[in-house]
């Protein structure tokens, strides 16, 4: 029969159609609920939720959906039933009275019973039938059919029975949930996933780390796309929640809007806008490197902005943090008291990772943020494994960026390995990775803020200082010299150095100058004494050639003075004088 | 339909004879099989064992399907001991006779 509806639907193109359950997330996973006019198998160990999953079908169904239901208990007492899930908002007494749910408490004893010959389970069907009709029910929930094999001894029977009860369920055409005891090594400890083959979902409940998990997987749906992960699952005062690891498509708007980061110079390293309004941050980075400040810094110009954020501290309490932020000239009272920012402090431990994404996902819900800041998600490792985080963190992305908040983290790295890969490896996921640093040098620490990746901008590969002082927070271009990267007091003094330095140096060069000066005149001076000096040896020297040609004038004419006298013939006299 | 021999159930005092009364229901489904089995079987059981000590009633339960409910029926045909002494309830379609005296507290 199955089978004629199945190639029926698929003739026709159109998918199979399908119940939803108004239980959240469940809807999601399944591609729309259950199969509708099909018995759906919920098994589980004791514990797990299965009798408060088809309970809520079925309330849901009949206040949102509009569809009766009867829920048949072969556990609990009608009354204990509604007593137990009235502390869930569900009101079973109002929802009877008005013929919307019908519970029918099937009581079996084995101790009353004596089995003397061939029967049937007719009485059930007769009663079921009963039930359905009488509200015109689309729902059916079986609580723990398998209960019936506890109180009747015959199994060939029973099986029969309940073969003929699935069956016959389908053509009631109601939606049911039949819900079953996990059994060992097999979904159910009769085997009755034998019967029920249209969709099958089993829960699951672990600890780990003396924290536990309810979990959720669809095993099974004929004819239908599912998630086939295990999906985390909570049951807190609206009910069981499930929630998708992921939503099944990477198809989200994307804004090309952009938010500040409330410190320009940051927003000037990442192309000078800030980030990506709907876009993750994170912050990574050592001990006191001001990861908080700087999410203090992002909550406060957004909510300068006039937006509204939500500040989840998972390791300060909300006066710590506005005490704390008050020092470096940040004022979040006056947005706490406007109502723009709201700071949630819990413990990670207070309880598992998924009861604090749903607490996460219903404040956000309800106070509808622009900003959301989750300081530090390190934390929450102790209350899950680093791929229960991871898987978590996801969630929580996928949902923000859906929701198109920006979300930032901080994360704190334990070992300032260069890797620098953050415990919760959750660098993959976000859209702007921040690394803040120490830079112990010279007896100090300082800070250093490099961007690690920011995608879909220009952003700068430098490393810049990260001054935190009273006045607040800002970012100053280390100094690279030629000894390497200096910051705080050294980049100071290497500055102060530098400048006596070119003092000293303009200095040295005035004095070489004069330097030269004095020796151009000194040597100036001794040219012009040589000078003066070569003259008068040159003047001496004439001096001595004028005597000589003095004395030798001198002296001829003294000899033909002489020759004249003594030949008396001046003539005669002066022909040797010409030989 | 096949109702016979109604009395108030509150009468499970002796009877004449002195022994107590056996009140039983039997509750079938319409002219199934396993009922009208059931019945004769049953029938032939009290006659021998029970004879005018007993105060059977059959119900037909999709004329009464309310009484289902009330009754906390599932498996059917299905014999309620009443009376006496605590509630017994017998399922089958009573060919068991060994089963049927000792649920029936007889033997």
């Amino acid at each position: 029969m199955s089978q004629n509806k199945k190639k029926k639907s698929t003739n026709n193109h159109s998918s199979l159609p399908k119940t939803p359950t108004g239980i959240l997330g469940l809807d999601e996973i399944t591609g729309g609920g259950l199969p509708t006019g099909r018995p759906t198998l919920v098994a589980g160990a004791a514990g797990c939720g299965k009798t408060l999953m088809s309970l809520e079908f079925l309330v849901k169904g009949a206040l949102e959906y509009k569809e009766p239901g009867v829920f048949v208990a072969f556990e609990e007492q009608a009354a204990e039933l509604a007593v137990n899930v009235a502390s869930l908002g569900f009101d079973l007494h109002q929802l009877q009275k008005d013929n919307m749910i019908r519970l029918d408490q099937v009581h079996i004893e084995k101790s009353e019973i004596e089995e003397t010959g061939e029967y049937n389970l007719d009485g059930l069907f007769i009663r079921m039938g009963y039930a359905i009709d009488s509200i015109g029910a689309k729902r059916v929930v079986v609580d723990t059919i398998e209960n019936l094999f506890s109180g009747l001894n015959n199994q060939a029977i029973l099986r029969a029975e309940l073969r003929r009860l699935f069956h016959w369920l389908k053509e009631k055409k109601v939606t049911a949930i039949i819900t079953a005891e996990r059994g060992d090594g097999i979904l159910t400890r009769q085997g009755l996933e034998e019967y029920i083959s249209d969709c099958v979902i089993l829960l699951d409940h672990r600890i780990i780390n003396q924290i536990s998990t309810r979990r959720l997987r669809v095993v099974k749906y004929r004819g239908s796309f599912h998630g086939t992960n295990e999906y985390p699952f909570l049951i807190d005062d609206d009910g069981i929640s499930v929630l998708p690891v992921t939503s099944l498509t990477l198809e989200k708007e994307v804004s090309t809007g952009r938010i500040s980061s409330g410190i320009p110079a940051l927003d000037q390293m990442i192309g000078g806008r800030g980030f990506f309004k709907g876009s993750s941050i994170l912050i990574s980075g050592a001990a006191g490197t001001g990861k908080t400040s700087l999410a203090a810094y992002f909550a406060n110009q957004t909510c300068n902005d006039g937006k509204k954020c939500i500040y989840f501290a998972f390791e300060e309490s909300p006066n710590q943090i506005v005490r704390n932020m008050k020092s470096i000239n940040i004022d979040l009272d006056k947005h706490i008291k406007k109502g723009l920012l709201q700071i949630h402090a819990s413990r990670p431990t207070l309880y598992g990772l998924e009861m604090h994404l749903v607490s996460i996902y219903k404040l956000i819900r309800s106070l509808k943020p622009e900003v959301v800041i989750l300081d530090p998600i390190t934390n929450l490792v102790t209350v899950g494994s680093v791929g229960e985080v991871k898987a978590m963190l996801i969630r929580l992305t996928d949902f923000l960026q859906d929701e198109q908040i920006t979300v930032m983290f901080t994360a704190l790295t334990l070992n300032t390995s260069v890797t620098e890969q953050t415990d919760e490896s959750i660098s993959s996921l976000v859209d702007t990775w921040i690394l803040v640093r120490d830079i112990e040098f010279n007896g100090e620490r300082n800070r250093g803020m490099y961007i690690m990746k920011s995608r879909g901008m220009k952003h700068s590969n430098q490393v810049r200082e990260f001054i935190i002082t009273d006045k607040g927070l800002d970012l100053v271009e280390v100094y690279l010299g030629p000894e390497g990267v200096l910051t705080g007091s050294a980049r100071e003094a290497q500055k102060v150095k530098e400048q006596t330095g070119r003092v000293l140096h303009d200095y040295a060069i005035t004095a070489k100058d004069r330097e030269v000066n004095r020796k151009r005149k000194v040597l100036e001076a001794k040219i012009s004494s040589l000078q003066t000096e070569f003259e008068s040896v040159e003047e001496e020297l004439n001096k001595i050639y004028l005597q000589e040609a003095l004395k030798k004038d001198v002296m001829e004419k003294t000899r033909q003075e002489i020759t004249r006298i003594r030949k008396g013939e001046i003539d005669s006299a002066s022909k040797p004088q010409t030989k | 339909m096949i109702k016979k021999e109604s009395v108030p159930l509150s009468d499970m005092i002796n009877d004449e004879t002195g022994g107590p009364v056996f009140v039983l229901r039997l509750f079938i489904t319409g002219a199934s099989p396993n009922s009208t089995r059931a019945i004769s079987n049953l029938k032939k059981i009290c006659e021998e064992h029970l004879k005018n000590q007993y105060d059977l009633e059959i119900i037909d339960v999709y004329q009464q399907p309310l009484t289902a409910e009330h009754e906390q029926l599932i498996a059917l045909p299905l014999l309620i001991k009443k009376a006496p002494g605590m509630e017994k309830r017998l399922i089958g379609d009573m060919s068991n006779k060994q089963k049927v005296l000792k649920g029936l507290g007889i033997e």
